[in-house]
């Protein structure tokens, strides 16, 4: 009734290919960005933003990036952790090495830094495929996390091995370090997810985004239509690693505050990986739900008994919180096996008919 | 259909998310996070010191109604040993309004240095954290008395120099340090690599990924080498690997030491006979001999109070022991400052200045029931790690027996080493040295 599209005509090629050529659509995403930047900094607690939306939005992107790669262009990668700690350690050293450097401008170049060792690490994908091309970006995340280990030069020769965010500012407010407040770190990592994810919708609407899908498809077809697989391929894993790269900054500049490599490791390829298969492959709105449910459910998993007064002992909570998350993952993939983001598709086409379906 | 049952679940969901706020603990009482870790593979570590906690905190409330009546609230908050779960865990309970916080994970007491400075919380890492931090000019609100990772390696090398005759006879000798490649197990590296230059012994560093289940190729390694003696800086489930595999290539165990976090029971009894004679690093004894135990079997265990059950034979591990140290010294800081403050609930500045000023002398400890537990220990604004002393403990197949004296760490190569690291981490995090003088 109240999502109707009866009635908007379509007069030019513009609206016609518009993001979101219905009214209802633009309104709900315009007032849901503009609700997201003003309400959590004025009303949630500094719990809420520094433990459940700054991890969140960190892995948005993060998932976003891995989602370019592997949901459009259908190269699967376990290398996300190396690829985000590339990213971090690079805006690590770039901000201690240029103190004057701002930090947006850092995010950027480490971003780029992470691309070019994505493309380094894509090029076995032209050779081989699928699950032999995860065991190849699995050597890289292995690779990346032992030179980060090993070369001592990466974190200024601190002995203890860890990257320590140094306090930065933008127009005048400090965004990173202890002295930022979690407002502040909100709002920056907010803007990086509202910017690339734009950038990630435009980008698969465009010849970009349908020579990926047409790569996904069938490579050879794409081949003999003239797609060349090679820079295809390459621009996937350098645009995916640069999402990646921005992730991996922000989690030790807004999120973490201080961090060694371990904060990289192996199991943060998997849950990136999880959250773009939950959240639903080839989708920007699938990364960002993946990505929450994701971070938020385990939180919100251990916080119910207390809100529910039981006292259970905290190694128990563990356990369960454990199994029912499995659990759910479980759940979510037999019944919706094209992840949260079909689901929230089959709702709007529900909503169309609401309340009188045929 | 089965998408709107879906949708009603998922809305329903996001609706109870809502309401996440903690309860804040009723005013009057003093309240201390524990930050553990009883699942996952670092649980055998983890479980032993929670369960200290939990009784020293219980006992306090029960026998005496708390630190001079006034109650200390406690709550658990499992981080699995991560140092993003540690940080959420800190960001829930900061709102309760802790003055302490133990974060047991030199990883979690990285990134927990930067934010209590500016939320005001004490962070009492107790022998472990981050080194530098001992300097209390640099670092006011960190605290890891009686002893830091440096102190020990410098007491190990002591230890070593003693046994082989000398330090003198150190020259030409093998030493192959395994660590944990975490910060946690680096924090030794430069004291080892410093000593090493000083006394001319050859130095392996091995490092082993987390968790460290794996370890055959680090002692292949040892194999090849053949050092004389093995320091290892392990936890969880990497001490009990180590300690089986040194015992299944026939290293001579007398020969193996471990940190003071590498030498608990659940580390050596996996190993059967192979781990006896293996030694490790300790700056408390261990056993359940003393009077504190007593007070805690007559206190909690006997009215079935007590954090392990029935079980009564794992009161008085050596990490057992540990934590009720630990916990010791956090009552005994608070109490420090109750001296000064009045006995209410103090804030995370006051406990601070009891932390800078407390002064444990051998007729407290002999009051407290923990006489011969541990060395006595005075903590001054300059200098929080403390005038502590390591022991060397050794595992018999059954318990532990200490087998030194008191070593004096090497202060003389430690303290100007950790006041140059000082300068660098405190400058990192942007901080000034303030001046002790001042300091009242």
């Amino acid at each position: 009734m109240i999502y109707r599209e009866a009635g908007q005509f379509k007069s030019t090629y513009a609206s016609d290919q518009a993001i979101f050529p219905i009214i209802q659509d633009r309104v709900v995403v315009a007032l849901a960005v503009a609700a997201a930047f003003l309400a959590p900094p004025l009303l949630a607690s500094e719990y809420w933003l520094q433990a459940i939306l700054i991890p969140f939005l960190v892995y948005a992107l993060a998932a976003l990036g891995l989602n370019l790669l592997t949901g459009y262009a259908g190269q699967l990668s376990l290398g996300t952790g190396g690829f985000m700690a590339v990213g971090a350690y690079s805006a690590f050293k770039l901000s201690t090495a240029f103190p004057w450097l701002n930090i947006i401008v850092v995010f950027l170049l480490s971003g780029l830094i992470a691309a070019l060792v994505g493309i380094v690490f894509g090029i076995p994908s032209l050779r081989i495929k699928g699950f032999y091309l995860a065991v190849a970006t699995l050597a890289s995340q292995f690779f990346l996390i032992w030179l980060f280990n090993k070369v001592p030069w990466f974190v200024n020769y601190a002995s203890s091995g860890t990257i320590t965010a140094p306090g930065r500012t933008v127009l005048g407010v400090m965004v990173t370090g202890p002295n930022a407040t979690a407002a502040a770190r909100y709002v920056v990592a907010l803007s990086f997810v509202v910017v690339f994810a734009l950038l990630a919708k435009n980008l698969v609407r465009g010849r970009v985004g349908r020579s990926w899908m047409a790569i996904r498809d069938r490579d050879i077809a794409a081949e003999i239509i003239g797609i060349r697989p090679l820079p295809t391929k390459l621009l996937a894993f350098a645009i995916s690693s640069f999402y990646c790269g921005i992730a991996g900054a922000e989690l030790v500049f807004l999120f973490l505050g201080s961090a060694e490599t371990a904060a990289f490791d192996i199991t943060q390829s998997f849950l990136v990986l999880f959250m773009v298969i939950v959240g639903g492959l080839g989708s920007v709105l699938g990364s960002i739900l993946g990505a929450a449910f994701i971070i938020v459910v385990p939180i919100f998993l251990t916080n119910v008994p207390h809100m529910l007064g039981i006292a259970l002992s905290v190694a128990l909570l563990k356990q369960i919180e454990l199994m029912v998350f499995g659990g759910l993952i479980l759940f979510f993939l037999i019944v919706e096996p094209h992840g949260l983001a079909r689901l929230w598709q089959i709702a709007k086409e529900k909503l169309r008919l609401w309340p009188f379906p045929h | 259909m089965k998408s709107r049952v879906l949708l009603t679940v998922l809305m329903a969901a996001a609706l109870a998310i809502g309401p996440l706020i903690s309860m804040a603990h009723a005013a009057g009482e003093i309240y201390m996070p524990i930050l553990t870790y009883r699942t996952g593979p670092y649980a055998p570590s983890g479980i032993p010191i929670a369960n200290g906690a939990n009784d020293y905190l219980n006992l306090i409330n029960d026998r005496d109604g708390g630190i001079n009546g006034v109650k200390i609230v406690f709550e658990e908050c499992e981080t699995q040993y991560d140092t993003k779960q540690g940080v959420e865990c800190y960001e829930r309970l900061k709102s309760k309004g802790p003055v302490i916080v133990n974060p047991y994970s030199t990883g979690i007491t990285y990134q927990l240095i930067p934010k209590a400075a500016v939320d005001k919380v004490v962070i009492h890492s107790m022998g472990y954290g981050m080194t530098a931090s001992a300097d209390g000019r640099w670092f006011p609100w960190v605290f890891n008395f009686p002893m830091t990772y440096w102190s020990q390696a410098s007491a190990f090398i002591k230890y070593v120099g003693a046994q082989e005759g000398g330090l003198d006879k150190l020259k030409g000798k093998k030493i192959a340090h395994i660590y944990h490649n975490s910060p946690y197990g680096r924090e030794a590296n430069p004291v080892l690599e410093e000593l090493a230059k000083k006394y001319g012994y050859e130095l392996t560093l091995l490092a082993v990924d987390s968790p460290g289940q794996e370890q055959k190729a680090t002692w292949l390694q040892i194999r090849r080498l053949s050092p004389n003696w093995i320091y290892i800086s392990g936890w969880g489930v990497m001490n009990q690997v180590a300690v089986k595999e040194a015992a299944s290539i026939g290293f001579p165990m007398d020969h193996v030491v471990g940190n003071w976090w590498t030498g608990t029971e659940a580390d050596v009894i996996p190993a059967g006979d192979g781990a006896k004679g293996y030694k490790s690093m300790a700056f408390n004894a261990p056993g359940p001999g003393f009077k504190i135990h007593q007070e805690i079997f007559k206190n909690l265990y006997d009215k079935g109070k007590g954090a392990y059950g029935n079980d009564r034979a794992k009161v008085g591990e050596a990490l057992y022991n540990r934590m009720l140290i630990n916990t010791m010294l956090n009552v005994e800081g608070i109490r420090t400052a109750m001296a000064k403050y009045g006995n209410k609930p103090l804030t995370g500045e006051q406990v601070r200045w009891g932390f800078e000023n407390l002064n444990l002398t051998e007729k407290r400890l002999e009051d407290l029931g923990m006489k011969g537990m541990m060395r006595p220990l005075r903590v001054t604004c300059e200098n929080h790690e403390g005038n502590g002393m390591a022991l060397v403990q050794q595992w018999d197949g059954k318990k532990w027996n200490i087998v030194s004296d008191w070593i004096e760490p090497m202060r003389d190569v430690v303290r100007p080493k950790l006041e140059a690291a000082a300068v660098d981490e405190g400058k990192k995090l942007g901080y000034t040295m303030r001046d002790c003088s001042k300091e009242r």
